[in-house]
């Protein structure tokens, strides 16, 4: 990738990120060229990460394990549902990822929860996520029945509207009175430290970054 | 087993003579335990397994010869053990179908070889023995379960005493492990019983005695009316007509709440319920049930009225006194006779586990509606119960008097205070043996009626455990969602085991599931059981690790959890060996955190919040010597000053709560000074916030013992603001504290000009009635302070402060007494106060106190004597009049405390002013007491000795005798004093004394002459009189020995 490109790049996903500054936007764009390799240098910048590339990256830098969860969090990444996560997908995704506001944070994780995308997060979808929660007990006869168990109790503490079923209001009304709840249905954010070290290892010292 | 196969064993009737065991769950539950017991015997007591039984256990068996294996001769009909007792006589015989077995081995063997019909033989040989104890053991020993639970264990000691003979102690044995058995299934059975027990005629009948005793018109009531549908009672205590008794109903009541239509209400064996009413002519009632069953009356209506729950629940504790009342009374209930078995059997329980004995609850277990005649057995429990607790009290006591200082009056009401913390701490702790043997009691109570809370929580805390990061999360928020202040769930959590879990989920990496622990164990570490097991479990250090954390929101929950939970001793101590002082006084540092970059993250909470928490967590600890070393050595001080000055009033409640309580120590007042915090200190006590005000005020009250201190409480304006606060009497405890800055801070004149200026003396007088005690001992002590001026003596006698003050000397209260005595003495000082004193019989009062067992007391009422004697008219009648008054004045001379002594010498001087008095005290010894005195180095002591000796140097040949009692050598050596207050009283003494030759004699060898010389030139004129009168009646008697020599 040429220079000016580079630069000119950068300066409009400053201007467009809120999270990051200048220089830690460059210094993702430059994760991100390092991340996709020689392939991105010939064919431009229209590829970027696939699935698989992705999912690595959340389950070795973040330490996410759940494989739906991580399905849902390159879905969230990928803006225009192409399959593939552009630098511009990248660097706005991460801003949220790493620093965005409760709001937004509230947003990303309700769209990652909401299975099928269609604005509700469903008793169905919820039993989807929670079914490996428990320790499977193997005396009970009915091993979901757990599971069953802390869906409805999951819905009666969230559903404020009593229809079954989490709307965005729902769930953003829960959040506000328990921030606990932000990532109810599965760690789909990086955890602190994971995060730390992540910052700490991308954004490093400016004059060193000069020097590359 | 004989109590439980005897009174809790169902029987049927007996009909074909020998009676058999119903066949009920009950039944079967006590066989199934007795089998456990027989079949685990021969391997958990080998030895005793051996022992042989007085009378063989004898039953029809169906078990088959041929069941029998090795060990064992078979014949076609018989059965022989090969083992024998000492006569060689087998220990199990077996003739179809008749069985006997001598021992508990042999026992064992037969359950375990009948393996299916185990059940059976145990029913047989339970059936067959009515009463196997007596067979096993011998009829004496049977014998000790007649008798009741206390002396059993003096019996069983007894024999053990008496006959030391291997075999009996065998037998102790046994039967010990018997009694085990059977309190064991006393439990089982009442386990059981208390499912089963509902409403019986007598305890319906008192409910609807005892509502309507609270029932009429008006608005406090908790019905308008309640009424039985029929006047007649059957003999059993039932109202319902025969047809529907067999339905278990007892009978029909109408209640009228206020809010309601009258209710027409069945009263049946399984509960209360409404039925359909009162058909049209009134006459019959719709037996129907309409709605749900309720467990009582009470139950019932307060689901049903509003009114009534409300009103209910202000008579609650009148209400539950009546059915307390009701329990004490013969005609007991089932539910409340299960209760009272409770009682017993934890009693017993609890006998056991403190002399290793095994007590017997006598307790019967009749069912149904018999009557039962259990109560005294309730009472004696009860007894046993409190006569524990009471020499555990005394005990402490004991110990904490020990612990006591000694005080100077000033201190008094400090010390006072710290030892009520003292004890506070000790009984918490005393409770502590008695608490760990209460869950059991709780769990059993627990189980026949517990909340649908429990069940839900239960579920909870399985997903806590069983569950994943996500699941943890999701039910650590449900759980946030139950009333945890209210102590059912926060017993639940701890019941199911919640509280390890929320612990070790503490100790994991996953921040969200500490936060959420956290959120849960802040709240129900409210419950002082909760505290206890927090602590045992080791959960402090890990929240002291915590503390550590980067996450601010954490630290903040942890902090305030410590401070919850630190409320006792054991857990300060925690605290402090796991470093979590230091780490806590580095939570009230905000700057190192404000330069840090300001880092948004979800749970995250402000600076402000960690130190806040931080300095709650320290007040919380902050109530040991050692903690309060801890934080000052920690840094801590310059941190809460720092605080204080920066922040607002929730962070300064904690900050200046923490300074209060370390203001007790010397290290830390003069610290305050030094921090200057004593300027916020004044500034907040102008603050709005009442809580606030308090602590300030306590906390000036602790540093102004100060001199400096309380100049600079002056100079920041505090008196004016402490005045104003004098005159809101609401809030007692903080009226308690500023009285008690009010006194601290009128030790110095200055304060005093100032207080009056602002009116404060009007406003403590008006302080002196309707006040609790530790508000009264600082006004009264202020008073005191304030009355060493003329001009507040005059503003206490005006605004009549002195009757209530002389009415104050007919209390208890050691503190209070030290310094009404020290007010009173100072109004006495005025003519006009005296006389009002003296109208009121203050006098006598006072004259009363010198005979309080403290010293203290004592002293100050002395003290106050002198100046009522100078002042008070006839004054030498007055004193005369008390009977035996003179003499117990100078019997006071024999104490050993220097302060009694000084004061009651000065008391004597102004007696001795009186010649009748003097000649009375003289015959009562006061000479030889005081000349004993004299070898003393205290100052204060030797001035007044001095003064009285010099004062009782004027009756009849008392000169001599102090010279023949050796008191004028020593009262030389006072000339060597540095306190001229001690020359003066001194030289008197001498110039009295050396009116007497032999005296001045002794002056001259003593070298008094050239002592006395020196004073002759000192500027005080009565002093110079004195010692020049001295000096001139030893050159006197020179001379005229000199003239008598060349005579």
């Amino acid at each position: 990738m040429n220079r000016k490109k580079l630069q000119k790049l950068t300066d409009s996903l400053t201007k467009n990120c809120k999270h990051f500054n200048k220089f830690e936007v460059k210094c993702l764009i430059n994760l991100f060229c390092n991340l996709v390799g020689d392939v991105t240098e010939r064919q431009g910048l229209a590829v970027g990460l696939d699935r698989n590339a992705f999912r690595n990256i959340l389950h070795v830098t973040f330490g996410m394990t759940d494989d739906m969860i991580m399905d849902r969090v390159f879905r969230a990444f990928d803006k225009d549902n192409d399959g593939c996560i552009t630098v511009s997908e990248w660097v706005y995704g991460l801003s949220v990822f790493l620093r965005g506001t409760l709001e937004e944070k509230m947003k990303y994780c309700f769209d990652v929860f909401d299975l099928n995308g269609d604005g509700f997060i469903s008793k169905e979808e919820m039993f989807h996520m929670l079914k490996d929660s428990l320790l499977k007990q193997p005396s009970e006869e009915d091993p979901d029945e757990g599971i069953k168990d802390l869906v409805e109790i999951t819905l009666k503490k969230m559903d404020h509207d009593h229809d079954g079923k989490l709307s965005f209001a729902d769930y953003e009304q829960a959040v506000r009175e328990e921030t606990l709840l932000l990532e109810a249905f599965g760690p789909c954010l990086p955890d602190p430290k994971s995060q730390k070290e992540f910052e700490a290892q991308v954004f490093k010292d400016p004059n060193e970054f000069n020097e590359v | 087993m004989g109590v439980a196969l005897t009174r809790s064993a169902q029987w049927t009737a007996a009909v074909h003579g020998a009676r058999a065991l119903e066949t009920t769950p009950l039944n079967e539950a006590i066989l199934k335990e007795i089998i456990v017991f027989v079949e685990s015997f021969i391997w958990k007591h080998p030895q005793e397994a051996n022992y042989v039984f007085v009378e063989p256990l004898e039953w029809k068996t169906n078990l088959d010869p041929s069941a029998f294996g090795p060990g064992y001769v078979v014949s076609e009909t018989t059965v022989e053990s090969e083992e024998a007792d000492n006569n060689a006589q087998p220990l199990l015989f077996l003739s179809v179908p008749q069985i006997k077995i001598r021992s508990f081995g042999q026992l064992s063997r037969v359950l375990r070889i009948a393996t299916d019909t185990k059940l059976k033989e145990a029913q047989a040989c339970i059936e067959a023995n009515r009463n196997p104890i007596a067979k096993i053991l011998g009829l004496d020993y049977n014998m000790i379960k007649e008798i009741n639970e206390d002396s059993s264990v003096f019996t069983i000691l007894d024999k053990i005493t008496k006959d030391d003979d291997p075999e009996s102690e065998i037998k102790m044995k046994i039967a010990l492990l018997l009694k085990q058995l059977d309190l064991h299934l006393l439990n089982r059975s009442l386990k059981n019983i208390s499912l089963e027990i509902r409403l019986n005629p007598g305890t319906v009948k008192n409910d609807v005695e005892l509502l309507k005793r609270f029932s009429g018109k008006g608005e406090k009531t908790v019905l308008e009316s309640i009424e039985y549908t029929s006047d007649y009672e059957f003999s059993n205590g039932c109202r319902a007509p025969p047809w529907r008794q067999i339905q278990g109903e007892i009978c029909y009541v109408l209640v009228k709440p206020h809010d309601t239509e009258t209710l027409c209400t069945t009263c049946s064996k399984e509960g209360v319920f409404l039925n359909g009413g009162e058909t049209d002519d009134g006459r019959e009632i719709n037996y129907e049930r309409k709605g749900d069953i309720y467990k009582d009356r009470v139950t019932l209506l307060r689901e049903k009225s509003a009114i009534f729950s409300e009103n209910m629940s202000q008579q609650e504790v009148r209400f539950n006194e009546e059915q307390q009342k009701e329990k004490d009374q013969p005609n007991e209930a089932p539910e409340e006779e299960a209760a009272a078995l409770r009682r017993a059997s934890a009693a017993s329980r609890r006998s056991a586990l403190e002399k290793k004995q095994v007590g017997l609850g006598r307790s019967q277990m009749t069912k149904r509606l018999e009557p039962s005649l259990n109560w005294k057995t309730t009472v004696d429990a009860k007894k046993n119960k409190s006569s524990l607790r009471d020499t555990q009290e005394e005990k402490h006591g004991g110990r904490l008097e020990k612990s006591r200082p000694s005080t100077s009056p000033g201190k008094a009401q400090l010390i006072r205070k710290s030892a009520e913390k003292i004890e506070e701490i000790i009984s918490e702790s005393s409770s502590e043996s008695e608490e760990d043997e209460e869950p059991p009691d709780h769990l059993q109570e627990a189980n026949a009626d517990l909340p649908s809370e429990y069940w839900q929580i239960q579920k909870l805390v399985k997903y806590l455990k069983g569950g994943n990061q996500t699941a943890t999360v999701i039910a650590l928020c449900c759980m946030q969602d139950f009333n945890l202040a209210q102590e059912t769930c926060q017993l639940a959590i701890r019941d199911v085991g919640g509280l390890e879990v929320l612990i070790n989920l503490l100790e994991t990496d996953e921040v969200k599931c500490k936060i959420g622990s956290l959120k849960i164990l802040k709240e129900i570490s409210h419950n002082p059981q909760i505290r206890r097991n927090i602590v045992d479990l080791g959960g402090l250090p890990v929240m002291v690790n915590i503390l550590d954390s980067p996450h601010k929101s954490l630290k903040c929950l942890a902090a305030e959890t410590i401070a919850n939970v630190a409320k006792f001793r054991r857990a300060w101590r925690a605290v402090r060996r796991h470093g979590g002082i230091t780490k806590l006084v580095a939570l009230l540092d905000c700057r190192q955190h404000a330069t840090e970059p300001a880092e948004r993250s979800l749970y995250e909470a402000h600076d402000g919040e960690v130190a806040r928490c931080g300095a709650l967590a320290l007040w919380s600890c902050s109530k040991s010597y050692a903690n309060k070393e801890a934080i000052r050595r920690a840094g801590g001080i310059p941190l809460l000053a720092r605080l204080l000055k920066t922040s607002h009033e929730n962070m300064l409640i904690p900050v200046v709560g923490t300074l209060q309580e370390c203001a007790s120590e010397e290290n830390y007042r003069a610290a305050i000074k030094a921090e200057r915090i004593i300027e916020t200190l004044v500034k907040k006590l102008n603050s709005e916030n009442k809580l606030l005000q308090k602590h300030c005020a306590m906390a000036i009250y602790q540093c102004a013992e100060d001199e400096e201190t309380r100049e600079l409480v002056r100079l920041h304006g505090g008196l004016r603001a402490l005045a104003s606060l004098l005159s809101n009497a609401d809030n007692k405890e903080r009226l308690a504290a500023v009285t008690g800055a009010t006194w601290k801070c009128s030790t110095s004149k200055e304060n005093v000009t100032k207080f009056r200026e602002y009116k404060a003396i009007e406003a403590l007088v008006g302080l002196l009635t309707d006040q609790p005690e530790e508000v009264l001992v600082n006004v009264v002590g202020a008073l005191g302070e304030c009355c060493r001026e003329p001009e507040g003596r005059v503003t206490v006698r005006k605004r009549g402060g002195v009757q209530p003050l002389v009415d104050l000397l007919v209390g208890t209260n050691r503190a209070l007494l030290v310094n009404v005595t020290k007010a009173i003495g100072a109004c006495a000082v005025e003519p006009e106060s005296m006389t009002i004193i003296d109208h009121l019989d203050g006098v006598r009062l006072l004259w009363s106190l010198l005979k309080n067992p403290h010293p203290d007391v004592k002293a100050g009422a002395a003290w106050a004597l002198c100046p009522c004697i100078q002042n008070a008219k006839d004054a030498g009648e007055m004193v005369r009049s008390f009977v035996g008054g003179l003499e117990l004045v100078v019997n006071l001379l024999k104490s050993d405390n220097k302060e009694v002594l000084a004061s009651v010498c000065a008391a004597i001087t102004n007696i001795a002013k009186d010649q009748e008095n003097l000649a009375v005290i003289t015959d009562h010894g006061v000479v030889p007491l005081l000349s004993k005195l004299a070898n003393t180095n205290d100052d204060t002591l030797r001035r007044h000795l001095a003064e009285a000796i010099s004062r009782c140097c004027m009756w009849g040949r008392n000169r001599v005798a102090f010279g023949e009692h050796k008191a004028v050598a020593p009262l030389v050596r006072y000339l060597k004093s540095n306190d001229t207050n001690v020359h003066r009283a001194t030289a008197q003494a001498l110039y009295q004394l050396s009116e007497d030759a032999d005296n001045c004699i002794t002056m001259h060898e003593n070298g008094a002459v050239k002592l006395l010389l020196r004073m002759v030139g000192s500027p005080d004129q009565d002093l110079q009189e004195a010692a020049a009168g001295c000096i001139s009646n030893i050159r006197r008697l020179a001379l005229a020995t000199e003239k008598a020599r060349y005579n």
